[in-house]
């Protein structure tokens, strides 16, 4: 367990964990990019200042704000979907399909946005 | 699949310690979250996100609904209804949970690259630190910035 592997590094990235492994790394990911962006954000608008400007426009930029987009409405898609498995187990043989409703939510709202945060960039 | 129906124990079999508590904290927390997602979601329908708003903007109010997150949206010329001691409450809410939600799910990943006992007692000891100073600014920039 922890760092000692005992699989190369190409083996693991060739995991065939598939849907579930995919929606568990991004979770992952979405969650600490909250913690690091969010946390960052508050701590912007608490210095305020011209620092605080400063880190609040490039947390505003609308290319900033499509990562952290992702990263939170990942986070709260697949959480809801997690929530509901854990809380009613009995459901949780029917994970793979949980998740292809999870992309069919997650997908159209992402996107459109997106495209909303692109129309509106710089103005 | 084959056989592989889930396992499931009652909890008097399963045991209750804190790391129990705190798995089912997350999950609790969580449904706590989106709760206030859709008072955000009503709130702002109610008061006229729906000719008012892009859905990238209301999506950044239920995210948190501090006033600071409609401020700059152009048709709303009045943001007074967006600031009430209501939706400060509701932010104030959404803005613990998540502190706290967040805290633990990173000690949980750091639990998986950082297996010795003293190097764990450090990640406790920081999220701690972290958990209440992070709580503490976040109210000051709802409440009072």
């Amino acid at each position: 367990m922890g760092m000692t592997r005992n699989v190369s590094l190409f083996t693991a990235l060739g995991y065939k964990g598939k849907g579930p492994f995919l929606t568990f790394i991004l979770h992952r990911i979405g969650g600490l990019g909250m913690a690091i962006f969010v946390t960052m954000h508050i701590l912007a608008s608490f210095i305020s200042g011209d620092i605080g400007q400063v880190l609040n426009n490039i947390y505003e930029h609308w290319l900033f704000q499509i990562v952290v987009y992702f990263c939170a409405l990942f986070h709260i898609v697949n959480g809801l979907r997690i929530t509901i498995l854990d809380l009613w187990p009995n459901l949780l043989e029917y994970q793979r399909e949980a998740i292809w409703i999870e992309w069919a939510v997650f997908l159209p709202i992402f996107a459109l946005s997106v495209v909303v945060l692109i129309q509106t960039a710089g103005g | 699949m084959g056989d592989s129906k889930s396992r499931t124990l009652p909890l008097n079999k399963r045991g209750l310690n804190f790391e129990m508590l705190m798995w089912i904290y997350t999950r609790l927390s969580a449904l706590g979250m989106y709760l206030f997602m859709f008072i955000a979601l009503v709130g702002a329908l109610y008061m006229g996100a729906r000719y008012q708003m892009s859905l990238s903007d209301l999506m950044r109010w239920l995210f948190m609904p501090n006033v600071a997150h409609v401020e700059q949206v152009p048709t709303i010329q009045d943001v007074d209804a967006w600031a009430t001691l209501f939706w400060k409450l509701v932010a104030s809410g959404m803005y613990l949970l998540a502190t706290s939600h967040g805290v633990h799910g990173l000690v949980v990943i750091a639990d998986d690259y950082i297996v010795k006992p003293l190097g764990r007692k450090i990640v406790r000891f920081l999220s701690i630190v972290m958990m209440v100073s992070m709580s503490l600014i976040g109210l000051y920039v709802i409440w009072i910035s």
